[in-house]
């Protein structure tokens, strides 16, 4: 609606309200990326909207001195979607959690995905319940012990970005909580992509589910686990870039020592290719939060967004059929004089 | 026939019929006049028995007969063929009078196999006109209707005026010729015996002959279509079957411009005006359910009045859609019918505590679970009055016939979006189905129900700077603001979250929650002012009140009318406004001796009237799948006046319609 964008700073983009995670929780990481970004993108901030469902990542719209909505368990994904149709002129993001999004929600996470609605679907992925006090999730591993599983979970977590490729989802990252510079370029990316963005942030729970990814995320962990994905590069790391990732004859994905298999065998990074299937077998390099685990844009494609093909039709039914005319409407069916 | 009703200090209409019959003759074969008729068209769900039914209807509509319909089709799509399970029927009541109801007992009954006659044979009337497709009562067909004689044989079908026509084979001869498959050429028979019905009721033929025209694209089903109708109609006029026609003159309406409507497609235009009249575009979320489908698909056509509709992953999804279009500024619409609404419950709960517009329609269908989805029923109430977690009250308005959707759509909206309330508007699957003559009203003439986006800070903080509070009320409606993103300065967040008054800030301290559970109350409320009184129709010194909501309109005015000709006296009052409920109505229900609420559940309105007012209404029950008859009703007014003086009586039920077997009866139970 207000076209001219003023300069503004990260003060402008904070609400007035005191923010409520648990000391040393990994959101306040989160949220300082987004504030400090959001001066960056050259958007207004009436014309933003945060929407969330529940759970403690769903606190994040009080924060944010936009139009928000702390919605319904799940359903944020669903309420986004009425919001970006309805007004294709806004920018309007999604923050919700493993529970929230993978669980309760599942359904119109992937509806989203498919439709490929203009949303920017930030996932907290901290592998617990934390507002609920500590039960397993969607994404926790075999064998968790909780107040809800005293003998461990026996049900297999999902992996977030396999399930979010499976539904389509044209735009699919993964961050983490530590890396503020990481984040922000991954938001950034997200942002910039129309139609429905994934990001999967890997987020400490330090009251449930302590250090679930520091043998990943952790400073020191990091050269040797945490695999950065670059679009037309190939896929290395380590220390020295010495370990680096193969696709075998067989179609699968394997690391490997780069002196044994020379630069040119490794797989080169194509975050744009049409078919899915390199970004999950990415997806799923790792199944377990202790080995080697890509970071970064995974797949990024061109894709009609949903509320554009909506307005499209409405212009298309309007110059088709005319102005609209409720005169004309009543009498559509026949009609006759008495 | 279907009127508008005011949006405000409107009443409810009751029709006046003076029936008469007079006869005429004429040659070669004299024609009768008769007031009005009722016809029923009963077949397989491949027969084309809705097709039919709708075609009479039109041509009778446009010859200016009043008329109401009732079509009744089973749940499955494709019921197996032949059985009593997959018989469909299309009844319609047309007069020379004003009329609302599809008629008791059907005077003619068109069958066009065993199944048809076995499944509706007791309806007809006593003497009433059979009219049979005779070639299809073959061992196999009368078999798979669970018939072990023929009843064209034996004397089973003595006490009605049959006539045996071979439709089928009569359809082959006319249309074979032409160049039809002797297999194609069954699909004709329906329009075979559309002919012979319109030559019965001396129909105009052209709208027929055009309508077909327009309908089907292959020239060949065309000409079968027509030679068909020809054929039927001809018979008509050659069989000695039939020594004479009738004729129902056009009925003295109002006059104007009409158009014959159904309670689906009324209220889908309701829907489209509303969104005019309040010059916002509408947004429709959606997921099908039947009997509610239909304004889906309505809607889904005219997008060129802005319209949004998506067809969501589930209902829960479709009501998160339409609340999220009201947030950022639309007119949010999520339409569904009983288990829907049973899904939507917590985002309707949402909207409520974010204090959004949101229009929630439910047409009602047999229940419980997947219950009869293909038939009426009106138990929802107590899921839209009570059917959410905390404190949660909103306004419901239930439309009465067909037409009447409209205006019902239209009075939903305006409540929604000057109370920023969601507001659930109950219908049924007969209103939905149900069609009736609707005279047009002046697009001109509606109300205008728009409503101010706050645009402006509303209030000044601590250090003297404006600021915006969301939850700031208008004093007198109690709505808040409805600022929409895109507002610069106007930011602000909504949540499920308990706020404080004013400022919308988070806040759980007891004084907070308890103040606002009272003024969300409140502004629900305050909108009995808002809404016309309750008006008495009838006699106003009568010992019994009748109360009716919803479609049982069509069958207490029937009901009423006869009683009050026959020296009955009886009043009635028929609710729009469900909550709140008219401001004087306890006062008005106190001035008679008996109460009794006709419902199509076991009664939901009966107990809401009971613990509001402490009067000692009693129920009609009648939960059938099947709209009260004027005569169930008139029954149940006669034996309330009966009944000694209910005071001290501890039982509820005036009277219950009990349906057994294939027979609809009157019983009494206390
Ligand atoms: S419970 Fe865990 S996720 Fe929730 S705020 Fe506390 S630390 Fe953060």
């Amino acid at each position: 609606m207000s076209d001219t964008i003023t300069i503004t700073t990260k003060k402008d983009w904070t609400s007035d309200q005191e923010v409520r995670w648990c000391p040393g929780c990994g959101d306040y990481g989160i949220l300082q990326a987004v504030q400090m970004l959001m001066p960056e993108l050259g958007i207004a901030r009436e014309n933003t909207v945060f929407v969330s469902g529940i759970g403690c990542s769903s606190r994040f719209p009080y924060y944010m001195n936009t139009y928000g909505m702390h919605s319904i368990h799940g359903r944020a994904p669903a309420i986004a979607t009425g919001i970006a149709v309805a007004r294709p002129d806004l920018d309007v993001w999604v923050v919700t959690g493993d529970g929230d999004g993978l669980s309760i929600g599942g359904n119109h996470l992937i509806h989203a995905l498919r439709r490929n609605v203009n949303l920017t679907i930030l996932m907290f992925n901290n592998r617990i319940y934390g507002l609920t006090k500590g039960q397993y999730s969607p994404t926790s591993e075999v064998g968790k012990v909780t107040k809800s599983t005293p003998m461990g979970s026996i049900d297999p977590p999902f992996n977030p970005l396999a399930v979010a490729l499976g539904a389509e989802a044209s735009f699919v990252a993964r961050t983490h909580d530590l890396d503020r510079k990481h984040m922000m370029e991954v938001f950034r990316q997200a942002h910039a992509h129309r139609g429905a963005s994934f990001v999967e942030i890997l987020q400490n729970c330090n009251v449930f589910n302590d250090g679930a990814f520091t043998d990943i995320t952790g400073r020191e962990s990091r050269p040797e686990m945490l695999i950065d994905l670059k679009h037309g590069e190939p896929v290395r790391f380590g220390k020295d870039n010495q370990h680096g990732v193969v696709m075998g004859p067989d179609g699968q994905l394997r690391i490997v020592e780069v002196a044994d298999v020379g630069d040119d065998a490794l797989l080169i990074h194509d975050a744009h290719r049409a078919d899915p299937s390199l970004a999950f077998a990415l997806a799923r390099l790792s199944t377990d939060d202790h080995s080697p685990t890509p970071f970064g844009v995974f797949r990024s494609v061109e894709r009609p967004d949903y509320g554009s093909g909506v307005a499209q039709q409405l212009l298309a039914s309007s110059a088709k059929k005319g102005p609209s005319d409720l005169k004309a409407l009543l009498r559509s069916n026949g009609s006759w004089q008495v | 026939m279907g009127r508008l009703f005011l949006v405000k200090g409107g009443q409810v209409p009751m029709t006046d019929i003076i029936e008469h019959t007079e006869s005429k003759h004429s040659e070669p074969k004299h024609s009768e006049s008769l007031t009005r008729v009722v016809i029923r068209f009963a077949g397989d769900s491949g027969d084309g028995m809705q097709l039919t039914g709708d075609r009479f209807t039109s041509t009778s509509a446009l010859f200016g007969n009043d008329l109401s319909t009732l079509p009744e089709y089973p749940a499955e799509i494709r019921a197996p063929a032949g059985t009593v399970h997959g018989v469909s029927s299309f009844q319609v009541q047309i007069s020379d009078h004003d009329i609302t109801t599809p008629g008791d007992a059907p005077s003619v009954l068109v069958v066009m196999n065993p199944a048809a006659l076995k499944a509706d044979l007791s309806r007809l009337e006593p003497g009433g006109m059979l009219i049979i497709n005779s070639d299809t009562f073959t061992e196999r067909d009368l078999d798979k209707a669970g018939y072990t004689e023929n009843p064209l044989e034996n004397d089973s079908l003595n006490g009605y005026r049959t006539v045996l026509v071979p439709m089928t084979s009569l359809t082959k001869e006319a249309t074979v010729p032409l160049g039809v498959k002797p297999r194609d050429a069954d699909r004709s028979k329906n329009f075979f015996a559309l002919g012979l019905i319109s030559w019965l009721y001396s129909r105009p033929t052209e709208s027929t002959f055009a309508w077909i025209d327009e309908k089907f694209s292959n020239e060949l089903v065309r000409t079968a279509n027509k030679a068909a109708f020809t054929a039927g109609f001809n018979f008509g006029e050659t069989t000695e079957l039939l020594d004479h026609r009738y004729e129902i003159e056009p009925a003295h309406m109002p006059s104007g411009e009409y158009t014959n409507i159904t309670g689906n497609t009324a209220l889908a235009w309701g829907i489209v005006a509303a969104g005019q009249l309040a010059h916002l575009p509408v947004f429709l979320g959606s997921y099908p359910i039947t009997p509610a489908s239909d304004i889906l698909h309505e809607l889904a056509k005219h997008k060129h009045f802005g319209i949004r509709t998506v067809q969501a992953e589930d209902e829960i999804a479709a009501a998160g859609l339409a609340l999220g279009a009201a947030f950022a500024g639309h007119l949010g619409v999520t339409t569904t019918s009983g288990p829907g609404l049973a899904l939507k419950s917590e985002t309707i709960s949402l909207a409520l505590s974010l204090e959004l517009p949101m229009l929630i329609v439910d047409i009602q269908r047999g229940g419980p679970s997947t219950g009869l989805p293909t038939k009426t029923e009106a138990a929802d109430l107590n899921i839209a009055m009570f059917g959410r977690h905390g404190e949660s009250p909103l306004p419901i308005v239930a439309a009465y016939s067909p037409a009447q959707c409209f205006d019902a759509a239209i009075e939903a909206v305006r409540i929604a979006l000057k109370y920023r309330t969601p507001v659930i508007l109950l219908s049924d699957g007969y209103l939905a189905n149900g069609s009736e003559p609707w005279l047009l009203p002046d697009p001109a003439a509606l109300p205008d129900i728009s409503v101010e986006f706050a645009t402006e800070m509303n209030h000044i903080d601590d250090d003297g700077n404006p600021e915006f509070w969301p939850y700031l009320r208008n004093p007198e409606t109690l709505a808040r603001p409805w600022a929409i993103p895109g507002t610069p300065g106007l930011m602000h967040r909504v949540g499920g979250l308990e706020k404080e008054d004013g400022s919308g800030n988070i806040n759980y301290t007891p004084e907070n929650h308890s103040k606002m559970i009272h003024l969300r109350a409140a502004k629900v409320a305050g909108i009995a002012n808002d809404i016309p009184d309750a008006t008495i129709v009838g006699d106003e010194d009568a010992d019994l009140c009748i109360v009716g909501w919803g479609s049982t309109w069509a069958a207490i005015d029937a009901a009423v009318q006869r009683s009050r000709r026959r020296g009955t006296k009886v009043a009635w009052v028929h609710l729009t406004h469900i909550n709140p409920l008219p401001k004087n109505l306890g006062a008005v229900l106190k001035r008679f001796q008996k109460v009794i609420v006709p419902e199509l559940n076991l009664g939901q309105m009966t107990r809401i009237i009971r613990s509001e007012f402490l009067i000692d209404a009693k129920v009609v029950t009648k939960v059938a799948g099947l709209p009260f008859t004027a005569l169930e009703l008139e029954g149940a007014i006669i034996e309330a006046l009966q009944d000694p003086p209910t005071a001290g009586d501890p039982g509820v039920v005036a009277s219950s319609v009990l349906v057994s077997g294939d027979s609809e009866q009157q019983g009494a139970a206390q």
